[in-house]
Order: C-alpha cells, then structure tokens, then sequence
C-alpha cells in the first residue's frame, strides 16, 4: 500500500462544528448595543458619547491590567470588555462625571469579573455590579438627570461630565435652567410616578422621548436591537420574554390585591431600565441559569423583584438589584431545575 | 409524543441540524469496486467474540465460502470476499486503532465477482430457530454501523416479548447515502428481510422510519409494501440523531427506552434498512457477508458515490479508485458525528463501515479551533437528545470529578452523539471529555 500523499489529521469526533464561536456572539451584541448608543449620543450629546467612550476604555485597560497580572492572554478580543463598558456606560445618567464613570467601569471588571476568574466565570452581571458600585459610592451622581434634546448638546459638555476626580461635581441645576428647557422638571418616568403620581405618556416611552439614563430611554429601538440578537440565535429570548412575563404578572397581582398602589403593566414595561435590562443583561448568558425550568424561573423572578422593588421599595428603579439577584440566584435555581434526562422514570 | 409533533413531522425532542451534505452522493446509483490485489480480513468485525479462523496460510478459498467459524452465540462467521490464496494470519490496523489479528487474502487476478459458495434455500419452510441459525451463519452485523450481530439482536428473551420491529432508514448522519442508496435500489430485497426479522422476533408489525429528506425511498417503499399492512413507512424529520435507536423509537412510538436498558425492554427491536436488505439479498441463496456498500464522499474526494466494496479492501485502495486530494486530510470511517479519524491507510473496510469521508484543509483549518471558557450559553442543553446537562459535565469533567459525572449528573446515558460539541461556540470538546470520564470510572470500578 502507497503512502498518503499528504498530512493525516487524527482528531476526536465531531470533526464537524457548527458555525460561529464566542467571539462572533460578543461582536454581534456590540453591533446590536451601537444604535442604542448611537441613540443615546444623538438624545444627550456629547456628554453622552465622552461618557461612553470613557467608561468603555476604562473597562478595557482594567481587563488588560489582570491580563498582565495573570495569564498574560489578550482578551480583549473576545470583545466581553468592550461589551460591559458599553451597558455599564447605557446604564449611567448621561451627565455622570467622567471620573466617576472611569471608576465604574474599574470597579466592573475587576470586582464583577476578574475576581472571579474572568470570562464565564463571573455569578453577577459585570456591568451591574460596576453599576452598584457607583450607586453607593455616589449616590447624588447617579440620579442627577439631565434633559434630553437640549440644543446645543453638540457643543457643550453637561457642566458635571467634566467634574475633576475626587471633587464634589458642581451642580447641574444653574446650567439647566440656563438652557431654558421647557418643563423639565429633573425627574425620570418612574421618579415623577413614584412621587409625584404623574404617568408618562407610553408613546414617549417607547421612542425615548423622555429622560433617564444614557441608553435606557427608548423602549422600542432596544426592543429591535435584542430582537436582532434572538433573531441570530445569540440571545436567548426565554429570558427577556420571562422577564418582561414576570413584571406583566406581578402588576396584575398588584392590581388585584393592592389596586392602590398597583402600577400600570404598559407603564412598567417600558419605563426605566427594565427593556435594556431584560434583553441586554438578564440574558447575559454567563449570569443565567441553563435549564429549560430555571430559565422560566429566573426570568420571572427578576421581572417580580423589578415590580416590587419598584412600587414597595425606596428606589425609584429595581431593574439592576433584581437582576444581581437573579444572578446571584442562578446557582440554586439550576440545582433545583435540572431537567429529566431521558429514559429515566419514563413519564408516559 | 410532544405536542409540537401535530403540527410536523414525528419527532424527539432537542439535536441538532447539521449540513446534510448529501445532494450528490444521495443521487448517485451503487457501482461496484474491482478486487485489490489483497485484502485484509479482521477477525472481530462484529462485537461479541472474535471469529475462529478455519483456514491455514496457503489455502485456496473461492468468493464466498466461510475462513472462519463463529466462536459461541455472541459472534459470526466470516466469509471470503474473493478468490485467492491466503497469505497469512496477522496483526493489522483497524478502524479502533486497535491492531487486530486478520486474515490476509491475496486475491487471483481475474477473480470472478460470482459467489461460488452457498445453497439455496427456502425460507418459508424453516422453525423460527433454524431461521435465527441461518441469519447468524450469514454472518450479518448491524451494518448501520455498530456491527452486532443480528441473529443476537432478532433473538428475543424467554421473558421479554417485543410488538414491533422498527426498520431504522433514518441514516441521520451528514455524507451518508448508502442506506438511502439500498432503499431505492433494493426495495424488495428490504421487504424480504423485513419479513424475515418478524418472523424471526415474533413481530407482528413493521414500522420503517425515514428522514423527510429521502421522500423518494418513503414512496419507492410504500409502492413494495406487502398489501397486508404489516408493515408501514413513516417520514420522521430531518435531525440529528434522528437515527439513533432510543431517538427514532421515540419519535415513531413514543416510547421511551429506560435509562441503561435496550429496546426489548418496552417490546421494540431495531434494526437498520442496510442490514435487512441484506439479509433479504444474502439467505434465500444462502450466502455469507462478503460486500458491503460504503459512502465515499468529503471534500476531498474527486468522485464521490456509494460503492459496493469487497469487505477488507484497505481504504487506501478505495481512495485510489475514487481519487483524493489535499495536503492536510482527515479520513473518517462512518459519518462525519460519531465516526473515527484513521491514520493507516491499510485499515480495511469491515463489515461496520458504513462510509468513508475525506476532509481536507478548509474544514481542517476551521476545525483547529481555540477552545474558549464556558459561557453557560446553554445551547448544549438544548442540543442534547438525552437531555442530560453537557454545559455542567463539561465543567465537573474540567474539575475531573468523574464520579459526580456518573453518579448525579448521568453520564453513563450519553451515547456521544456529539451534538454538545457540534453546537459548542466556545468549541469545548465536550464529548471527548466525557469519552474520558467514563473510561477513568470503568478503570476505578475495575
């Protein structure tokens, strides 16, 4: 018998692969978080872009800091990073000093990531966690709103965006009312809802009309993007459908017992952060469960704790503490949910 | 059955829809290969115990007659696929990687394709036993590729009694098109067999599954069925592992096979189209199994088709035949999911090989992947036919907890379809590890 002519390759089975690995699916949820960024730039400026560019660079060199420190692997091309600066920088107020988004993103990636031991390792959502971060250690920075569609945005900066590191940022109120906006009374839709009972048109809602944090504003552009990444099959679109099924549920029963205080299911929907939430981070695929039943179960629980918190709580927003719950959750709620495997006490 | 199944196709839940890649060899008529000048016959081409050679190194044998005798219940007789002279008894590769001893045949040039061995005979007048007899002096394995022998398979325990006899035509595999191939060229010869294996088991009803991607063989079968409506074809959908035993009983029956257990257990017993067609070719003229079909196909291959090949032709003289090309080439004896690369070019086609596929430097380069951590994406889940947990086994196996594999987590069910790996986007090569953890805890229970 002749020899083979060329190399022979010994590999293990399948020597067949599906198409796309990890990194085409972190490429594709940054080209579906760029219009909703784009959206955000055009809304709220250039306040809105350095503060976006900011916190993702920030992300960047902090994952390329433990790079350095550990491993030596460049991760950066896996794109996880750029996609966690991105959200974490859609979550802020868009006037957020700079410095303060830089330690956000810090915090993100070294306390919500690599601590951990970097990519899909992480129990909690790295943005989220950056996020909670900065709510505590900044408390007024992160509820100071800026309006929307001031002219001008393009040529100057919100006064606070350019605050120097460890100062208090001055005050955005004289700036405000110099820009002469029209009504803008420095609350978002679930702030003016919560305190002062005013119920923010849906259709303002869905297009962004109103104000809010940088990315979080138009329910119906974020609706698009996600449904892009479901469509691409790089989203599970179980959990935003659970979640968003768990606040509709919840109001409901809200409605039932406690018509009260029972919030409107539409105005829940698509107010605050609960679209970018439930389409770009309870499906962050690392933090949910895999179980057909715990998938069904995180979901709902995050829409419900988003509700609760919301109407019961003292925050104005729920969306990132119910999710750093579902997260945390995610654990437990897999150990219980593991799925029939076939053939075992067949059911029929 | 699931509810989804009223509106499609019968089905399992979960697997995968990799590339068929079949359009060509699917529609390509069986040709016939010319001898090698030799062959090299493995004695444990079925599983169960090796044959028992009855032939010395000199002896002259001609096409068909038996070289060596089924050693107990649990294996087969072997026959010669040519006339010629035997060489010798030795150690060869085989497809496992395993050298295995094998008879070495040097085929007489101008050897005759016509069998010279075997008598006549009539089927309808044998007991059910002398029928199992003749089934095993056959020598006929599964030929789907799991090479048991069939008289094992079509004989049913005293205490178990089985209802149906499920004809498994799903050939789910990417490339392969031999069964197909067999379908549509040998319906009757199928139903022959078919009949054979009722007979045989005790069977009153015959269902044959098919893949609604071969809709020809669904209606060339349908017009040989026998008008008494024992036996009945049905179009199963397009998936992998569509044809694996526990997948296909479950989507023409709804039964499931318990964890562990075999299909008589729930009074079902399968068998492949390829398999039965043969034995609906080889007992009438009570001749052993000495040819097999194979699909050649791959990339790397300049003629690609279903052949019918002498078994122990070395698959080198295949792809001289057949021609091949490509600096860095993979070959693969079955489907591109679950069958083995191969290195020697010396390993012959036994009666197992259901194909032979070249890959070469486009999928090899895609393949040499960087394997990414986990992601918990959960498409494995969703992948797997057992509904087992890859993504989780993935991760015990990586903290080389084999036993908590075994014992909570249900290893022992994966059949390594390959499906978990197949969709993996962080390209983990989930079923090796699992390959890995089970043969660790059959070394530990040892």
């Amino acid at each position: 018998m002749k020899k083979s002519k060329s190399q022979i390759e010994l590999r293990t089975t399948p020597h067949t692969h599906a198409a796309g690995d990890v990194v085409k699916i972190m490429r594709n949820v940054v080209y579906a978080l760029l219009p909703i960024a784009g959206f955000a730039i055009w809304q709220f400026g250039l306040s809105a872009l350095a503060l976006l560019i900011t916190v993702t660079l920030s992300c960047l060199l902090t994952e390329r800091f433990f790079n350095w420190m550990g491993s030596g692997y460049n991760s950066l091309g896996d794109w996880s990073a750029t996609i966690t600066g991105i959200l974490l920088a859609l979550t802020l107020p868009p006037a957020f000093p700079l410095w303060m988004g830089a330690v956000a993103g810090i915090a993100a990636i070294a306390l919500g990531k690599a601590l951990f031991g970097g990519l899909g390792m992480n129990v909690l959502n790295p943005a989220l966690v950056g996020r909670a971060f900065v709510q505590a250690a900044f408390p007024v920075a992160i509820t100071t709103w800026t309006p929307a569609f001031f002219d001008g945005r393009f040529s100057q900066f919100a006064p606070s965006t350019l605050a120097l590191p460890f100062l208090r940022p001055p005050s955005v109120d004289h700036w405000i009312e110099l820009l002469q906006v029209d009504a803008f009374s420095g609350a978002t839709p679930l702030a003016l809802y919560k305190f002062e009972g005013i119920q923010t048109d849906t259709v303002e809602l869905l297009t962004g009309m109103t104000t809010g944090s940088a990315g979080e504003t138009s329910a119906l552009l974020i609706l698009v993007c996600g449904l892009y990444l479901a469509f691409r099959r790089m989203l599970d679109w179980r959990i935003p459908l659970t979640v968003m099924g768990g606040v509709a549920l919840t109001s409901a029963l809200l409605s039932l017992f406690d018509p009260e205080r029972a919030p409107d299911t539409v105005f829940m929907l698509f107010s605050g952060g609960l679209m970018l939430g439930a389409w770009f981070m309870a499906s962050d695929m690392v933090g949910s469960p895999v179980t057909p039943l715990g998938i069904l179960i995180y979901g709902l629980l995050i829409g419900s704790l988003t509700v609760v918190i919301r109407v019961y709580g003292g925050l104005t927003e729920g969306v990132m503490y119910a999710i750093l719950l579902g997260n945390a959750a995610t654990p437990l709620i897999e150990q219980i949910t593991q799925p029939r495997v076939f053939g075992q006490r067949a059911s029929k | 059955m699931s509810l989804f199944n009223l509106f499609g196709r019968p089905s399992f839940n979960h697997g995968i829809h990799p590339p068929s890649n079949k359009t060509v060899t699917g529609k390509t008529p069986i040709r016939r290969l010319p001898f090698p000048g030799m062959l090299v016959i493995p004695l444990n081409q079925h599983i169960g115990k090796p044959a028992i050679p009855i032939v010395r190194k000199g002896d002259e044998v001609v096409r068909g007659q038996p070289v060596a005798k089924a050693d107990g219940f649990v294996s087969v007789p072997i026959h010669a696929p040519a006339t010629g002279r035997i060489k010798g008894i030795e150690l060869m590769p085989t497809a496992l990687g395993k050298n295995a001893p094998s008879i070495l045949l040097e085929v007489y040039e101008g050897a005759t394709q016509e069998v010279l061995w075997g008598e006549e005979q009539t089927i309808g007048d044998m007991s059910d036993e002398a029928l199992r007899q003749a089934i095993q002096d056959s020598g006929m394995v599964g030929l789907g590729g799991a090479a048991f022998p069939s008289h094992v398979k079509l004989t049913i325990p005293e205490d178990k009694s089985v209802d149906t006899l499920v004809v498994n035509g799903c050939e789910c595999e990417p490339y392969l098109s031999c069964d197909h191939r067999m379908m549509l060229e040998h319906p009757r010869a199928l139903m022959r067999g078919i009949r054979y294996a009722m007979r045989a088991t005790g069977t009153q009803q015959a269902v044959i599954g098919i893949e609604d991607n071969k809709m020809d063989a669904v209606e060339t079968l349908r017009a040989n069925l026998p008008r008494d409506g024992s036996i009945s074809v049905e179009a199963v959908e397009t998936k992998y592992p569509q044809g694996s035993e526990k997948m296909l009983i479950k989507s023409l029956l709804g039964r499931e096979v318990p964890a562990g257990g075999i299909p008589s257990e729930i009074g079902v017993v399968v068998n492949n189209v390829g398999t039965l067609a043969a034995l609906g070719q080889l007992l009438p003229k009570g001749e052993g199994l000495i040819e097999r079909v194979i699909t050649v196909a791959g990339p790397g291959v300049k003629q690609p088709g279903n052949y019918l090949v002498p078994l122990g032709t070395p698959i080198g003289f295949v792809l001289d035949q057949v021609g091949y090309e490509g600096s860095q080439t993979e070959f693969i004896l079955g489907g591109p999911m679950m069958g083995p690369a191969v290195s020697a070019l010396d390993t012959p086609v036994t009666k197992g090989t259901s194909g032979l596929l070249v890959l070469n430097e486009p999928d090899i380069e895609s393949e040499t992947l960087r394997i990414w951590p986990c992601i918990r994406c959960a498409r494995c889940v969703d992948a797997c036919p057992m509904h087992l947990n890859p993504s989780h086994l993935g991760q015990l196996a990586a903290k080389r907890k084999y036993e908590t594999m075994a014992e909570e987590f249900h290893l022992n069910d994966c059949f390594e379809c390959g499906s978990c790996s197949y969709v993996c986007p962080s390209n983990i090569p989930l079923v090796q590890y699992f390959r890995i953890a089970k043969a660790i805890n059959r070394e530990q229970a040892a």
